[in-house]
């Protein structure tokens, strides 16, 4: 029995509704619905593995203002993306901060760190 | 009262004031003052911290502040005075710009050349009409971004979004991520102003519902929102008696348009556009009044922050040639209309003879959204030239470059329309 799943692309703004054919063995037998090649790969990528960037904030002691804006420095599994903000949760940094500081190296054991956004000077 | 004189004076120190500060700077204006009246520079974008910025203009993907702070070193790096907290209180035609902060006190300073980069504001729940009692917890969406984003304030725990905009969009997703509840995103027209890429990545991947064809129709509570009466609308957007159902909610998040913020520029006597809320401006950027210039959002609103660098750069430059001696005028001005399915086109005319210019770039936006479009431009009932596009909505600018050599000096307007392909 094959099952089939409909994922949005968003490679570009068309934004088609792809459908995907997937065998009882867990196989991609079939892709229909995408306009170009990036459809494809997105829809591929979407099925196996889907990840986000996630964008958030962080704490910040002594700051011109109390939170510093972060984010993953590469895609994470989307499936982690509440317990990562649980983790930045507990984080509480010293300003200055500096754009591109790591404010939690490798969460999760992801192999992403969660880095700042911008500069943060002290109040 | 303190007197200053600059050769250009910037209002605003947002992405569009920032980039044109920086063009005018690198095509040989020294003396340039940027007011800002916030505490830091870059305007809107430091309470944008979600990625996807920037992949038009650098070629890959940034978030807000990232985007900000390369222009905010970009012009403390080439010595662009600014001046923050402070208040521009009035532009007038000569160039008078009077503006107050707690250090200078009042000021006046006599600028050469004005740029207004004073971008937009939100609609609000007045602006919309909607009935009801008044409790705490209504907000615009932009307003709740800043608390969130920068001020550390949540500002309820169980959510209901009014407008399906980029802003709405990411407003349910980072209200969701901060642990608030998001009942549903609600959108009166058939069909989302935002991008899909944050349908998908702000409600899709949390479940958040999106509701299209449905407004609220009342708030509820006395002290704090306690629900909003929400109901399906007709063709007309008008709601369609029997059909509400309640909402139990802490706080309502509108995000139903953004204004162009133009107080200063009607003052200074800058004429406006009916559409796009904005000045009415020629391909650079220059308005009615000779050496007062205008880019980014409080020329008419953009979709991406890119557009808003582009623009803005052009009008830098303009504004520098204006300085350095002025602008060859062409014979004959070129208007520039809106055709079918076209709801404004960013410049109004063309009125400039630029010796290295190899394209001018109209910006517009379709009044409705369209699949497998062809995009004309016609010189009077003549066709110039044509593109192809997959889909366009309202939602997202438009832009087509025109060659500059296709523009010659027996026009006198030009017309561009979306149809069907085919058509």
């Amino acid at each position: 029995m094959s099952e089939t799943v409909e994922i949005t692309c968003i490679s570009c703004p068309m934004g088609c509704d792809v459908e995907l054919e997937v065998n009882e063995d867990d196989d991609i037998v079939d892709i229909d619905g995408n306009s170009c090649q990036a459809g494809i790969e997105y829809v591929k990528n979407e099925y196996r593995n889907p990840t986000r960037i996630l964008p958030t904030t962080a704490r910040v002691k002594g700051g011109v203002l109390p939170l510093v804006p972060v984010k993953t420095d590469e895609p994470m599994p989307k499936g982690l993306l509440d317990e990562a903000m649980e983790e930045i949760a507990k984080v509480e940094l010293e300003a200055p901060v500096e754009l591109g500081d790591v404010v939690i190296e490798n969460i999760l054991d992801t192999g992403v760190n969660i880095v700042a956004t911008r500069d943060l000077p002290k109040k | 009262m303190n007197k200053q004189e600059y050769e250009l004076v910037v209002v605003g120190g947002g992405p569009a004031g920032l980039a044109a500060a920086q063009e005018a700077y690198d095509q040989g204006v020294r003396d340039i003052l940027i007011l800002e009246r916030d505490f830091e520079l870059g305007g809107i974008l430091q309470q944008c911290i979600h990625n996807g910025f920037g992949l038009h203009y650098f070629g890959e993907e940034l978030t807000g502040p990232e985007y900000a702070q390369q222009f905010m070193e970009n012009v403390r790096e080439r010595g662009v005075d600014i001046k923050l907290d402070t208040m521009v209180l009035e532009v007038t035609p000569e160039k008078d710009v009077y503006a107050i902060n707690s250090d200078d006190g009042m000021l006046y300073i006599d600028a050469e050349a004005v740029i207004l980069a004073m971008g937009c504001r939100e609609r609000t729940r007045e602006a919309i009409d909607i009935p009801g009692t008044r409790p705490a917890g209504v907000y615009s969406a932009g307003t709740a971004q800043r608390y969130v984003n920068m001020e550390q304030w949540i500002p309820g725990e169980k959510v209901v979004i009014l407008g399906s905009g980029d802003i709405g969009l990411i407003m349910a997703r980072r209200m969701h991520l901060e642990g608030a509840e998001v009942e549903a995103v609600l959108e009166i027209m058939p069909f989302s102003g935002g991008l899909v890429r944050n349908i998908v990545q702000c409600l899709d991947d949390f479940d958040i519902p999106l509701r299209m064809q449905q407004t609220v129709t009342e708030i509820h509570g006395k002290d704090r929102l306690e629900a909003v009466t929400v109901a399906e609308v007709d063709e007309n957007m008008q709601p369609i008696p029997g059909t509400e159902y309640k909402i139990e909610c802490d706080t309502l998040l509108l995000s139903v348009g953004l204004i162009p913020e133009n107080e200063l520029s009607k003052d200074a006597g800058v004429k406006m556009h009916d559409v796009t809320g904005g000045p009415i401006v020629n391909e650079g950027r220059e308005t009615n009044i000779e050496g007062i210039f205008a880019c980014g959002n409080v020329l008419h609103v953009h979709d991406l922050v890119d557009w808003v660098t582009e623009e803005s750069l052009v009008a830098g430059k303009t504004a520098a040639n204006y300085l350095q001696g002025g602008i060859d005028k062409r014979e004959q001005e070129i208007e520039v209309n809106p055709g079918e399915n076209v709801g404004y086109i960013v410049p109004q005319k063309i009125t400039n003879d630029v010796e290295d210019r190899k394209l001018v770039d109209l910006y517009m936006r379709c009044k409705k959204p369209m699949e497998h479009v062809t995009i004309n431009l016609y010189s009077g009932d003549k066709k110039l030239l044509d593109k192809n596009e997959r889909r366009v909505e309202p939602g997202e600018m438009i832009t087509f470059p025109v060659p500059e050599q296709m523009i010659s000096d027996d026009m006198d307007s030009l017309k561009v329309d979306i149809v069907k392909e085919g058509e």
